[in-house]
């Protein structure tokens, strides 16, 4: 059994996908899957929050740049919140806050979502 | 102080990462490094354990990776071997992000994670055996003295 899950939630228009545990390229399908079921779905304003995912390696921030361009095109995004610190140094990494929108709460992402003039 | 080594081996699957990962904190806890460099460890180590798996074994599970944590006054090193196809780190090239997101395609970061979360990085093959050693260097070494007090 692993140890990384995704929640699902709605606020509104909004799917927000709560990320538990440690995402790696063992995990990594999960959120892949979560993602997909938002686009089967056309929930294509995706907020990620991640105040309990402990962990984080290339093969979970791979799923976000294999998706994001689809996602947008779509007229939606992927918002990344509530990072701990330690996870949040990995998405810097990479450079993640330059192409990626990266808030410090769900609040805020909710709020981005509303200011860029997509229904609500 | 003497040195200290400490082993696990695993089958080549991701399901053993978090295995992997435990390992390694767990070791270099012990070892009393800071938190951050702990962090650091097991993200290389997951990364190099990764690659492994998927590029040296070509995802084929029925293989073995061997760990050990080697650890000195001066410094803290992971010992990675494998008996799969080799790395040539010269030809290695970091990918760009855009061009991923662009391309939709996620995959070769580890390399590059590793090179920039560690403070050495050797890669040798002797025989059928490739061997990447990440080491973590201590920051006071010759405040250490051996007892796990700085």
């Amino acid at each position: 059994m692993s140890n990384f899950s995704v929640g699902f939630r709605s606020r509104g228009q909004v799917t927000v996908l709560e990320l538990k545990g440690e995402l790696d390229a063992h995990t990594a399908s999960e959120l892949e899957a979560a993602i997909q079921k938002c686009q089967q779905e056309q929930n294509h304003q995706i907020i990620v929050n991640g105040e309990n995912l402990q962990y984080i390696s290339s093969a979970g921030l791979g799923v976000f740049m294999a998706y994001i361009e689809e996602v947008r095109e779509n007229g939606g995004d992927i918002k990344i919140a509530s990072l701990q610190p330690k996870v949040y140094n990995v998405f810097d990494l990479l450079g993640f806050p330059m192409l990626f929108d990266i808030v410090a709460t769900e609040d805020e992402a909710f709020a981005n979502f509303q200011k860029n003039g997509t229904n609500d | 102080m003497a040195r200290s080594e400490h082993k696990i081996k695993i089958p080549s699957s991701t399901r053993y990462l978090e295995d992997v990962r435990r390992f390694v904190e767990k070791h270099a806890q012990a070892a009393n490094l800071p938190d951050d460099a702990v962090e650091k460890l097991k993200i290389a180590v997951d990364e190099a354990c990764t690659n492994i798996i998927k590029h040296a074994y070509q995802g084929d599970s029925h293989h073995n990776i061997d760990l050990a944590v080697i650890i000195a006054p001066d410094r803290f090193t992971v010992r990675i071997r494998d008996e799969g196809r080799r790395f040539d780190p010269s030809k290695y090239v970091a990918p760009n992000i855009l061009e991923s997101i662009k391309k939709r395609r996620a995959g070769g970061y580890g390399v590059h994670i590793i090179r920039q979360l560690m403070d050495q990085v050797e890669y040798r093959s002797q025989g059928k055996v490739n061997e990447v050693r990440l080491t973590k260097f201590r920051l006071s070494p010759e405040r250490y003295n051996g007892d796990g007090n700085l």
